[in-house]
């Protein structure tokens, strides 16, 4: 579970990133943020990984106050949050099934351990024929694959998407679309930042609609929505 | 899960971080091997200061060890008071050794030095010892510094006429003394600081090349040593190597230098003996590992601190 409550992010310069926002995202639940850029999207996403403070509020995730995640405890805290950025983010100079071991090595994982989960993940996203190959040699969609197989490995239960199809083709954003959506179905809840307006609407999900900071649409997409 | 689980996991994980960290001076090849041949330099130098520092301060000792203190008696002084004079003599700390001279074996020993070829010239003195007062201690020490401090003490002894001491002689060779240390001292400061800045350089390279995994990782939820580990092993390693390759050359070099200088100038063998390799190099291999992780290991730790916020 995810909560916002009257939470305001102000950065030096003065103007609010975030002014006032309260959002509340129940577990299981596939929820879309949307906004221009510059909406306070971007903001939003390092408050819940607790990359930042808030200026005002309290966040509340999975019953954990952030501002209660002490500095030593915080990578704790972020293996329950998976996270899916927009340019992939994968190391280039390891294969696919290095790249998503990393993630696990990361926590410190056994290589038992290691050697049984990355499979299974790797199957979940279709890349189990493709282990081998280096991010350089996938298409976007496929390299967006790995991101989420390295984001879900450790089995957070929330998965973050970032713009997850920015990057992509009509095709493959809605391969990854789909992907999003089978994960979600097995248990995990599914934030997805986009402004890619007619994904959102044909998912037919919840939207949180973000402009200047202040939430100013919270529900299905509908004739009034406005971005 | 099982204790046995969790050494496992501990120890897959610091094998992982040695892996990554053999891995970060290789993909930073020529930095490493920058900092590498820097961290050489620094140790040979150190290894050359070190041997040539032992080796003269064991000169020094023996030049030392051939400064004397001679202990004149007054007259009618008798044997017993004398070999009393002896014994409190043998149990100063600062007395190396000590022999007693007779008044005969004084004037022999005169006789031989100057009346060599001309012993007739003597003769006219063979009923009556023109050194008869010269019975004397001489007291070799350890620690020619200390000579003061045994000569205001004998001076103070009863029965004792006149106390002879080489004041320039101890002065100089424990000034000298003090000069090699200090230099030694300073020279190592240096070396330490160039070495350390150069591991600097090169983990700050590494941090910069793995920004991105290092940002990754962190919002995987990596913990912060695991964050560093790679970076600490890099300079760990890279002051280990540089600390093996300049002790081998060392160990060699030494070797061959002091056969070469026993072979080609054997009238320096007489004047100077080199310590033999194995006693320098028991006290600089452990010395100089310590010291080329020990830079390796700080070096990594300030850059991480300075540079990545974790």
């Amino acid at each position: 579970m995810i909560q916002l409550e009257h939470v305001s992010k102000t950065y030096q310069q003065g103007v609010p990133a975030l002014n006032d926002v309260n959002i509340k995202i129940e577990q299981g639940e596939f929820v879309f943020v949307m906004g221009k850029s510059g909406s306070g999207k971007s903001t939003l996403i390092k408050l819940l990984l607790k990359e930042l403070e808030p200026t005002e509020g309290e966040i509340t995730i999975n019953g954990q106050n952030l501002s209660a995640v002490t500095h030593k405890n915080i990578p704790y805290f972020r293996r329950n949050i998976g996270v899916v950025f927009q340019n992939f983010r994968l190391l280039q100079d390891r294969n696919v099934y290095e790249n998503v071991a990393f993630a696990m090595k990361v926590v410190e994982a056994s290589t038992k351990e290691i050697k049984r989960k990355v499979p299974l993940m790797l199957s979940l996203v279709g890349l189990a024929a493709k282990y081998k190959s280096l991010p350089r040699q996938l298409s976007g969609g496929e390299q967006q694959r790995v991101a989420i197989a390295r984001a879900l490995v450790n089995e957070p239960k929330i998965l973050l998407a970032d713009e997850p199809t920015g990057n992509l083709d009509n095709t493959n954003a809605w391969e990854i679309m789909h992907l999003l959506e089978e994960i979600n179905e097995r248990g995990t809840t599914v934030v997805v930042v986009t402004h890619n307006s007619e994904i959102v609407r044909k998912m037919d999900k919840r939207v949180i609609t973000i402009k200047k900071g202040v939430v100013v649409h919270d529900g299905k997409w509908g004739d009034t929505h406005e971005v | 899960m099982t204790g046995n689980g969790v050494i496992h996991m501990k120890f897959s994980t610091f094998w992982y971080n040695v892996g990554q960290g053999l891995k970060n001076i290789w993909r930073n090849k020529l930095f490493s091997l920058a900092s590498i041949a820097t961290m050489s330099a620094c140790i040979f130098l150190f290894g050359v200061f070190y041997a040539l520092g032992v080796n003269f301060t064991e000169m020094v000792h023996s030049a030392e060890e051939g400064v004397a203190v001679i202990v004149y008696f007054n007259p009618g002084v008798t044997q017993e008071q004398m070999d009393a004079v002896g014994e409190e003599i043998g149990k100063r700390a600062e007395v190396a050794s000590y022999d007693f001279i007779t008044a005969e074996e004084a004037w022999e020993s005169f006789k031989k030095d100057y009346f060599e070829g001309r012993e007739e010239m003597a003769e006219g003195f063979a009923n009556d010892n023109p050194l008869a007062n010269s019975a004397h201690y001489e007291i070799y020490l350890n620690d020619v510094s200390m000579q003061q401090t045994l000569v205001d003490y004998l001076e103070g002894l009863e029965g004792v006429r006149e106390v002879h001491q080489s004041e320039l002689a101890a002065k100089t060779l424990s000034d000298f003394n003090s000069l090699i240390g200090y230099i030694f001292v300073g020279v190592i400061i240096i070396l330490i600081a160039v070495a350390v800045f150069l591991i600097n350089n090169t983990v700050t390279v590494g941090i910069s090349v793995r920004k991105e995994e290092i940002a990754i990782m962190k919002l995987i939820g990596a913990k912060d040593n695991f964050v560093r580990a790679p970076f600490i092993v890099e300079g760990v390693f890279i002051g280990l190597i540089g600390s093996i390759i300049p002790l081998a050359l060392l160990f060699f070099l030494y070797q061959a230098i002091v056969n070469y200088v026993a072979e080609r100038f054997q009238f320096i063998g007489n004047l100077v003996s080199f310590i033999p390799v194995t006693d320098v190099f028991v006290v600089l291999i452990p010395v100089s590992l310590l010291l080329g992780v020990g830079i390796g290991y700080i070096g990594s730790r300030m850059t991480l601190k300075k540079h990545l916020k974790v």
